[in-house]
């Protein structure tokens, strides 16, 4: 007896202490301070020199703490002024004279000026050593190529010349050639204006390559970045949160209504989403299509629509036989069921893609040929081409991914290898992890006849999409057409933006024509918030600002 | 002892050595290398054949591994390819939190699991006694992250009573002098930062910890069982002993030698990093960043990583059975 009474006495103990724990604990909301946006990403930003990132988590701090001199207009890939009001450019086109905002001061309290702008184009220009390696400067060699002394021979001509300060506000940009990306890009977190003097300061131009990783050994990437921007930068604890606070010495147009943000690292989709549905965050980005309706039923969430900027698509390898017969390309165009699969694996979320790139862009093309599902419109093309069915191929598609343009892989590859086979054709199925292996296949043209991928664009520039597929030869799709190439190189070289827009509307043409790939689907991708997040304009791009959203009541 | 100890200190060192060949040939046996890993759908064949040339790989296997050792030898573990940052400063900052839900998961586990253990021997055969079997199966049984999302969805997402991510409130600014969050809100007084942090241990405490709840349990049943019928014991209840102090002297003394093994196979166990917990509960651990690592073919994380994994995995044990010859006296005899 004693000695149940006395298990029976310290069982009910326990349970008592454990009870009291649960009943006096309460779980801490998130944004509990009045004005903090808690906003979760899926990972921690590279570091907030933006000048050196390429990643969206990067650059989802960056574009809150720095000032382009253009923007993207919110919610669209189009652009207009930031720091510079307006802007000249010369009748050869290789000269900008930019006309600046006045009474802008950095974060620092140094002011931004024409020889700021200078000081910007210039480091990037002089980058040497590890800053000239590709994983360093992404963007930089994207768009001006080289650098004032190339050390390596993969390094082209530089596009920059020089840059000049006329007076406090004038700043005036000289290329070596006319380059019709160069304005857009501007609105790129990359090229972003950031304090010379910060950067000076705390070594904003000191990095190592060390085992083949650059890294920037200052401290000004991980504690000072220092731009012009709404928020200015607080703290980061890697894996846990970056915060920032409200410039209350902002004197742009983009007055921010946040007190604080707080960005914090959730690796995985579900997790995102829980802490979104326990009110641990007000919001978060790279919202699984399949979660959108848990959302959307839940009273207190929604679903905000990312506008469409990505293209997936399925890569025709040319150099492979038969794929080098235009006739038998056709045929795999005619012979993929694409309404079928966007209709089905997308969640209302897609629309049937026709080109390269999505709807809105400059030089996107309506009335590009089109290749609706025809399984014995495609038989007669391959007979044509004299070949006797079935034609057996290898198609191969990435396993262990989810992506904005294709979040199923696998149920895309069965959708089209089935109304292929319906089609004329045998399939031969592979499949290969995305990471590693898979993109380096499909970048080397080793992934077979045919392969699924896709492409999220970074600025709003079509040589962002055709432009990186077909301007030069890529072993991915074994294709080189001289008339597209021409056309791209001429794109490139056009200020004009009715002329550019005329230029690409003909490459999207000749490239439907030809068939060097199959796209099929533009998506648009989601985030989940709380109602309370108002005045959320999610960028194509992905580069949201956060200056115009405030918190409504709980 | 004092030799005992050096001599174990001195057998880390062939045992490091044995792993970091192993590692090191492991990881490069794995398709792919970091450029494909980090450069996603931007690598190029050009920017691959960059990356492996700045990487050495294509050197001999055999210098790179000499490269690699000498490195080491400058405590200098590289830097991690995701991240940028040098892998020492990832597990300085990543331990702490792997540190802290062990204790916290180890906490659970005994705290719960000897009583549980002790109260089911003492009533062999009885409802206590089947009750626990059945809590330390479903503890084995469950895998770690069916428990973890079923506790997350729970009492996060659906009660709302406690936080399923992090280590504490995010909107919160506490002082954190030591990295260990339970720690430096004592040290700093931050009530606020304590209460924050005890919340967010809670659930991934006791996903951890139940399978050590479940073992520690049973282990514990079993050193009772045995040590109880021993003549000593029977002599001592004989001779009218009331029961608090025949346990306490007797009993408990004697079972918590391989009570005391089992919690240190755990400790080690813990501290290595768990994975699926530190996933599902958004943890900024060690077991997350190694997982992560394998994804990207983060080669300096991994080797970094798992040399300190193992290292924190003996020297626990090492711990342990120091404590077991304190316990012991015929250990230390022997």
């Amino acid at each position: 007896m004693e000695k149940g009474a006395e298990v029976r006495g310290t069982l009910v103990s326990i349970a008592l202490l454990l009870a009291t724990c649960l009943v006096t604990l309460g779980v801490a909301g998130a944004g509990s301070g009045r004005g903090t946006l808690v906003f979760a990403g899926a990972s921690d930003p590279t570091y907030l020199d933006p000048a050196l990132v390429s990643d969206g988590e990067s650059f989802r701090i960056t574009e809150q703490i720095y000032e382009g001199l253009t923007q993207l207009v919110p919610g669209k890939a189009s652009t207009k002024p930031e720091l510079a009001t307006r802007w000249n450019i010369s009748r050869d086109g290789k000269t900008y004279t930019f006309f600046l905002k006045r009474n802008i001061k950095f974060h620092d309290g140094t002011r931004f000026n024409a020889a700021a702008v200078c000081a910007n184009f210039n480091r990037w220009y002089n980058f040497s050593g590890p800053f000239q390696d590709a994983s360093a400067t992404y963007y930089y060699q994207a768009i001006f190529s080289g650098f004032k002394r190339n050390e390596s021979s993969s390094l082209s001509a530089p596009l920059y010349s020089s840059c000049r300060a006329k007076g406090q506000y004038t700043a005036i940009v000289k290329l070596r050639r006319k380059n019709g990306p160069f304005l857009p890009s501007l609105s790129l977190s990359a090229f972003a204006m950031q304090s010379p003097t910060a950067m000076k300061r705390y070594g904003a131009n000191r990095g190592e390559l060390k085992g083949g990783v650059f890294r920037p050994t200052g401290s000004y990437a991980f504690e000072h970045p220092t731009g012009t921007g709404p928020f200015k930068f607080v703290s980061w604890k890697v894996g846990e949160k970056v915060e920032l606070v409200e410039n209350k010495a902002y004197t742009g147009d983009n007055k921010p209504k946040l007190a604080r943000i707080i960005v914090r690292p959730i690796s995985t989709a579900t997790g995102r989403l829980q802490a979104l549905q326990s009110g641990e965050v007000n919001a978060y980005d790279l919202a699984d299509p399949a979660h959108l309706g848990t959302i959307a039923s839940n009273s207190s969430l929604k679903v905000v629509n990312r506008p469409s900027f990505n293209v997936g698509y399925v890569t025709i390898n040319s150099k492979l036989p038969p794929m080098d017969k235009l006739n038998v390309r056709k045929a795999v165009a005619h012979g993929m069921d694409r309404s079928g699969v966007v209709r089905s694996f997308y969640s209302g979320r897609g629309v049937v893609a026709h080109e390269f790139m999505p709807p809105g862009l400059l030089g996107y093309e309506p009335n590009v040929v089109k290749y609706p599902f025809n399984p014995e419109r495609s038989k007669a093309l391959l007979r044509a081409a004299g070949l006797s069915l079935p034609v057996e191929i290898d198609f191969w598609y990435p396993t262990g991914v989810s992506r904005p343009y294709m979040p199923n892989p696998k149920l895309n590859f069965e959708a089209f290898a089935a109304s292929l086979e319906r089609s004329g054709f045998k399939v031969n199925a592979h499949s290969a992890p995305w990471r590693p292996d898979y993109v380096a296949k499909v970048n080397e043209g080793s992934a077979g006849h045919l392969n699924l991928i896709g492409w999220s664009g970074d600025y709003g520039d079509p040589d962002n999409f055709v432009g990186t597929f077909f301007q030069n030869y890529s072993p991915q799709f074994g294709f080189r057409n001289g008339t597209i190439t021409r056309l791209l190189d001429a794109g490139e070289q056009t200020i004009n933006a009715k002329q550019r827009s005329l230029i690409y509307k003909r490459v999207n043409r000749e490239i439907a024509k030809l068939v060097p790939g199959v796209p099929y689907v533009h998506t648009r991708p989601a985030l989940g918030m709380q109602k309370r997040v108002q005045n959320y304009i999610a960028s194509p791009t992905g580069s949201d600002r956060f200056f115009p959203v405030s918190l409504g009541g709980q | 002892m004092l030799r005992f100890v050096v001599r174990r200190l001195l057998l880390l060192i062939p045992i490091l050595f044995g792993l970091s060949i192993l590692v090191f040939f492991w990881v490069r046996a794995l398709p792919g290398s970091p450029a494909e890993g980090l450069l996603g759908e931007r690598a190029t064949p050009e920017l691959i054949a960059a990356y492996r040339e700045r990487y050495g790989l294509d050197e001999p296997v055999y210098k790179q591994y000499w490269s690699q050792l000498q490195s080491w030898g400058h405590a200098d573990f590289g830097t991690s390819a995701a991240s940028h940052r040098e892998v020492t400063d990832e597990i300085k900052e990543r331990f702490p939190a792997t540190a802290e839900l062990a204790i916290a998961a180890l906490l659970f586990a005994v705290t719960l699991g000897i009583p549980l253990g002790f109260f089911a021997a003492k009533n062999y055969g009885g409802p206590l006694d089947h009750a626990s079997l059945f809590i330390s199966l479903i503890g084995i049984s469950i895998p770690v992250f069916v428990l973890g999302i079923l506790l997350k969805y729970i009492f996060s997402v659906r009660l709302g009573w406690l936080p399923g991510t992090g280590r504490i409130d995010v909107t919160l600014v506490p002082e954190q002098p030591t990295n260990f969050y339970v720690l430096d809100a004592i040290i700093t007084r931050d009530w606020v930062a304590l209460k924050s942090c005890i919340e967010h241990l809670i659930l991934p405490a006791i996903a951890l910890g139940s399978i050590p709840l479940a073992i520690i349990a049973r282990i514990t049943r079993a050193a009772v069982l045995d040590v109880q019928n021993e003549d000593y014991v029977r002599t001592a209840r004989a001779k009218g002993i009331s029961s608090l102090i025949v346990d306490r002297r007797h009993v408990l003394r004697n079972a918590a030698l391989p009570i005391t093994t089992i919690i240190g196979l755990q400790v080690g166990l813990l501290l290595s990093g768990a994975v699926l917990t530190e996933t599902i509960f958004s943890w900024p651990g060690i077991g997350r960043w190694l997982a992560e690592a394998i994804f990207n073919r983060d080669y300096s994380v991994l080797q970094g990583g798992i040399l300190f994994v193992a290292f924190v995995f003996v020297f626990v044990n090492l711990i342990v059975d120091v404590i077991y010859a304190l316990i012991n006296p015929r250990i230390r005899v022997s």
